[in-house]
């Protein structure tokens, strides 16, 4: 699937997106937040605190309790600033 | 049946040229209420404010809320205008423009869009200082969030 990071997300990663392939126990957000947080310093720094970002599905907001069903793109963000 | 306008642009826009055109040719509205938000330069520290958004998702979010309200109340014409990139100090960052007949759905349709633009539509804020230097994202306001709660509740 693709993986869309934005804001402060974005750059304690280093990039905007990238395709993932998480292994076959990873089944909702919140493990796929664990599983990504394991793959290298930026992606600690990003997701060291879950609760501090949103995420949303095929690009509609869901909860960190979700899951990824078959869903081809997801989005991690802070929480939105705009207006 | 009512159609929102959703635009998401880079551009600077005319706020009296889009609110104009919801009236345009109608004889019916008796309301049209706008909200502008405007870029502001915090005591002249600001030089801009670098707008970053999810394409797509932004349009999408503004469409949701838009039905939403036009679910809620009986509006004759809606617009929202979203601006992303870099906007500097005085500029508009986004429209809200409500027409009904009478005042009371113009204004609670425009206060309960910019409640949920601010909340739910993906657009993040980063502020550049006078001089270059990066002065970080802004943070959500938790108040924000309470408010936009309150149409649930």
């Amino acid at each position: 699937m693709k993986a869309l990071y934005f804001a402060w997300v974005r750059e304690r990663i280093g990039i905007a997106e990238e395709e993932i392939a998480p292994p076959p126990g990873v089944t909702t957000i919140a493990e796929l937040m664990t599983w990504l947080h394991g793959k290298g310093e930026g992606y600690e720094a990003a997701f060291a605190n879950k609760k501090a970002i949103r995420t949303a599905l095929d690009r509609t907001h869901a909860r960190h309790d979700a899951a990824l069903g078959d869903a081809r793109e997801i989005a991690f963000f802070p929480p939105m600033t705009g207006g | 049946m009512t159609q929102a306008v959703v635009r998401v642009e880079a551009a600077p826009f005319d706020v009296a040229r889009e609110s104009a055109r919801l009236t345009e040719g109608r004889t019916d509205i008796g309301a049209l209420v706008t909200f502008t938000g405007l870029c502001r330069d915090e005591d002249g520290a600001l030089a801009a404010l670098e707008i970053e958004h999810y394409p797509g998702m932004a349009e999408a979010e503004i469409g949701r809320v838009a039905t939403e309200a036009l679910a809620r109340w009986p509006l004759q014409g809606l617009l929202i205008v979203h601006r992303f990139g870099r906007i500097a100090p005085g500029e508009p960052i986004v429209l809200v423009a409500t027409a009904s007949q009478h005042r009371h759905e113009a204004f609670a349709a425009a206060s309960f869009l910019m409640d949920f633009l601010k909340t739910e539509a993906p657009f993040w804020k980063k502020q550049r200082l006078a001089g270059g230097a990066d002065a970080g994202w802004v943070a959500a306001k938790d108040e924000d969030a309470a408010t936009a709660g309150k149409w649930r509740a």
